[in-house]
């Protein structure tokens, strides 16, 4: 997905649009269909970002459309803007301000949530739109008189038409607005988006701010949907109040789903079959009104059958008939062997002044879920370099100590220090910059994406930081990046299986995938949660050596219940009991300690 | 200015459609609690009703029939509907789920047009219901009372169908862990499909109560959906009580509102339910968890 041919699909679409130019009009397509397909197709690329590459579905987009379109008319008709282009823009801009307000709000919430709080949002636009500010609004009459644009430089002067050379305008409007949206989805921003689609809780743990991330793509479809509007009214010569209905919403989510979403087409796609069936079932078959009917029924069906709508569909019959099936899954997973060198670099960019005491220090822990203490009054410290194992019988609260040091949860007393600093109450991607992350007990994983994907969405937050604006930067061209990726997937062992999609990957693959997304991210202190756990014997030793390879220049924590593995490897080890430090020290000391063999074997060792 | 009169009848007025809406949401928020589907076709349902009690009354003349008819109707297209549909969904994404029922919603609505038109009809309250009633302070239309009383008595007997019968604590049990419920040797499809149907038969009902008091449009549900969205927001999801007290608040917010200004009272239903997101994002009676 984060790989593509450069220019093909940019050069295809000026070369489609260029024709329709030319051939449209012999197919009695009138010149009002083409460009509103076009207002459409540009309104939706916004949509589809949010959609289809983040997967939140917004009902309320016609709040952005009506606002960019009611602004950009507004100064045009008022003479306050001469020049169309700019009032667009103003109209763009205002409406993406407009889109800041709006997604703080409804972004507090995911999937149905979200759904309604933009639903409701939209309303409320087109209540205060018809009523309060109907003076300018113009109310239920929409304001009329929106002028055709004109180019002048010099003393040439073009004034477009409201006919065909219309057409080329809106076009220019699409492709402009198709290629920005095309950069944006392959760079490093868009390929962020799609991780907070597969896995919003991972890619903040990978150490990227996913909420700015959702504000932002939210932003850039309330942009696009502004310009849109604008351009509405241009191709219509009024703005209709109708933009802000909820029908316009509803319109655009079911063109974007019967196009395909997650292409960027997709939008424009289904408006053409809207408007098709539309013209072609009133005229042709004499349907009048109950075109909306069949059209319906199209669409559920669509919905039920064809997951990814009409392009989606189309990619599937063109793989299904040039390709030929991809290579079966080795036997057995690549060995993992101690790596020639250490390609991932454990130190972080940002690394301070070398620092000497503890790597992590816990101080007086403490975790009380309602009346359930499950940590209580932990003092823990791990030195630099150190290899420690965590114990403990089920319930002993182990995996909640590793959430509160990772800052996934927030301790009901006591302090974490890391590398002297204290992190405390910090958000979980912060910690991960620091160079504190985790793998955890059950997979988290990126699951519509490849394994190398994967690995580049964690290395990703790595090199470029918590967040970055880097829209139109090409994802190949982050300094360091690939370096890091194929240094991750051959410290794992899953170089030869970059390209596969994770839902494909064995269950011992997927786990070490899980580690790798962890190391991808560069830590200096790697908390890793039972990473033998579901393994198979010779998935465990592979596992173990992997360990043993990652530790250098590393420091490692690691809760298990492979009592085997874990004496066999930890310096120390540290035990918990019903949620209390109960024992630490070397594996025999350990092993010899009373306290924990009662608390294993309730007693009966030491009677 | 706002004299006393006024305000109360404004304020029983809110009450009466409150009531109705806490009804409908009820219906929503028992779907989605249980079956994890947020049904966009709501809205279609309560206008169904609507229509089908339109068509049991022109053809019996009996107000109490239509409403019987209606609710039936509504019970048995739930119930298919789940059958043929939103089973089909449970365990794909729910932007799917909000997109079928979405387009279903926009069948019924064309459907319903194809079959009755664009234009308004109306069902008379029942003859006994007809009129004015003296209140004391106050005088105020007998059916009014009557959508109160008729509201209140249907959310009494969902309340207890859920809290006080077997198939209830089911439910009740399917909302906290379905999977866990099917563990337990209880037919969940069945019930699921039930649940369907009483979730549709409390839009319907609602919506031939709601008749008399308003005219039938076939786009008429399109604005109940956004209300009903509001109402469980402010209630918290999947919370019964909760779609009650949301239902309530969102039709006094309404009728106040519009005392002063009728242009403001859907504005001002927005607002509210933006503050309780601010303020409170699981909604006043949900639980922080349920996401």
């Amino acid at each position: 997905m984060f790989r593509h041919r450069r220019f093909l699909i940019e050069g295809l679409t000026a070369l489609g649009l260029v024709a329709a130019r030319f051939v449209l009009p012999h197919l009695n397509v009138s010149p009002e269909t083409a460009n509103t397909i076009l207002v459409w197709g540009l309104f939706g690329i916004g949509f589809d970002i949010v959609f289809g590459f983040m997967g939140m579905l917004s009902f309320g987009q016609a709040a952005f459309y009506g606002t960019g379109g009611l602004v950009a008319a507004y100064l045009v008709i008022n003479n306050i803007v001469s020049n169309l282009l700019l009032a667009l823009i103003l109209g763009m801009v205002v409406a993406a301000i407009v889109g800041i307000a709006v997604g703080v709000v409804a972004l507090r919430r995911t999937g149905i949530y979200f759904a309604m709080i933009t639903v409701a949002i939209a309303e409320m636009f087109f209540f205060i739109e018809n009523n309060p500010l109907s003076d300018y609004t113009g109310g239920e009459n929409g304001l009329p008189g929106v002028p055709t644009p004109s180019i002048a430089i010099g003393s040439f002067h073009y004034q477009f038409g409201t006919d065909w050379s219309l057409f080329s305008f809106t076009a220019a409007c699409y492709f402009v607005g198709i290629v920005i949206g095309l950069r944006i989805i392959r760079s490093p921003f868009g390929a962020v988006l799609t991780a907070i689609r597969d896995n919003p809780l991972r890619a903040r743990a990978v150490g990227h701010a996913v909420g700015r991330y959702k504000l932002a793509a939210f932003v850039i479809a309330a942009a696009y949907a502004g310009f849109a509007g604008g351009l509405l009214g241009v191709v219509q010569g009024f703005m209709p109040p109708e933009a802000f209905d909820f029908d316009t919403s509803g319109q655009l989510v079911i063109q974007t789903a019967i196009g395909g979403t997650g292409t960027l087409f997709g939008p424009m796609v289904g408006a053409a079959v809207w408007l098709f069936l539309r013209d072609f079932l009133q005229s042709a078959f004499g349907l009048g009104a109950t075109w909306k009917l069949v059209l319906g029924l199209v669409f559920v069906v669509l919905v039920m059958f064809l997951r990814r709508g009409l392009i989606g569909g189309a990619a599937v019959l063109i793989r299904r008939t040039t390709t030929r099936p991809a290579p079966p899954a080795p036997e057995q997973s690549a060995p993992i062997e101690a790596p020639a060198i250490a390609s991932v670099g454990p130190a972080r960019r940002r690394q301070e002044a070398p620092f000497s005491g503890p790597v992590i220090e816990a101080r007086g822990l403490t975790k009380a879920f309602g009346g359930i203490v499950a940590n209580r009054d932990i003092n823990f410290a791990v030195e630099q370099g150190e290899l420690r194992g965590i114990i403990g019988p089920n319930g002993a609260g182990k995996s909640t100590f590793f959430k509160m040091l990772t800052c996934e949860l927030k301790p009901t007393a006591g302090r974490i220090i890391f590398h002297g600093r204290d992190i405390t109450g910090m958000h979980v991607d912060d910690v991960c910059q620091l160079g504190l992350t985790k793998s955890y007990q059950v997979n988290q994983l990126f699951s519509r994406l490849t394994l190398r994907e994967n690995v580049i969405i964690a290395a990703l937050a790595e090199r470029r930081g918590t967040f970055k604006l880097d829209l139109l930067r090409r994802i190949d061209r982050v300094p360091g990046l690939n370096d890091q990726v194929e240094g991750t997937l051959q410290l794992v062992g899953l170089t030869a299986r970059a390209d596969v999609p994770v839902a494909e990957l064995a269950y011992g693959e997927k786990r070490r995938l899980e580690i790798g997304l962890a190391l991808a991210s560069s830590p200096s202190l790697l908390l890793l949660d039972e990473p033998l756990a579901g393994m198979s014997p010779v998935e465990r030793a592979e596992t173990v050596q992997l360990l043993k390879n990652i530790r250098r220049g590393r420091t490692l924590v690691v809760v298990e219940h492979d009592m085997d593995a874990m004496f066999g490897m930890a310096e120390r080890i540290t035990v918990l009991h019903e949620g209390a430090l109960l024992a630490e020290g070397t594996p025999t000391e350990i092993q010899r300690n009373g306290l924990v063999q009662e608390a294993y074997l309730g007693g009966v060792a030491a009677a | 200015m706002i004299s006393w009169s006024n305000f109360l009848s404004q304020f029983f007025n809110g009450l009466a459609s409150g009531a109705l809406l806490a009804l409908i949401s009820s219906g929503l928020t028992i779907i989605y609690g249980t079956l994890g589907v947020l049904n966009l076709a709501h809205g279609a349902m309560f206008m169904l009703g609507g229509y089908a009690g339109y068509v049991a009354f022109q053809a019996t003349g009996s107000f109490l029939i239509a409403v019987i008819v209606g609710s039936l109707f509504l019970v048995l297209f739930g119930v298919i509907f789940e059958f043929v549909i939103i089973r089909r969904f449970y365990s794909r994404p729910p932007e799917d789920q909000l997109l079928v029922t979405f387009g279903v919603g926009m069948v019924l609505v064309e459907l319903v047009r194809w079959g009755f038109g664009s234009l308004s009809l109306t069902v008379p309250p029942p003859a006994w219901a007809m009129g004015v009633t003296p209140l004391g302070f106050m005088i105020y239309p007998t059916y009014r009372l009557v959508v109160l009383g008729i509201a209140a008595v249907a959310l009494a007997v969902l309340y207890f169908v859920l809290y006080r019968t077997r198939l209830g604590m089911i439910v009740r049990a399917g909302i906290e862990d379905s999977t866990m419920v099917g563990m337990l040797g209880i037919n969940v499809d069945r019930v699921f499909m039930l649940v369907f149907g009483i979730g549709a038969m409390a839009a319907g009902f609602a919506g031939i109560v709601n008749a008399p008091v308003v005219s039938l449009t076939p786009d008429m549900g399109d604005a109940i959906l956004v209300q009903t969205f509001v109402v469980v927001v402010i209630g918290g999801v999947g919370s019964f009580p909760g779609a009650i007290l949301g239902g309530l608040i969102a039709g006094e917010i309404l009728s106040v509102t519009s005392m002063f200004n009728p242009a403001y009272s859907e504005v001002m239903l927005f607002a509210v339910m933006t503050l309780v997101l601010l303020l409170r994002p699981q909604g006043l009676l949900g639980l922080p968890s349920r996401e």
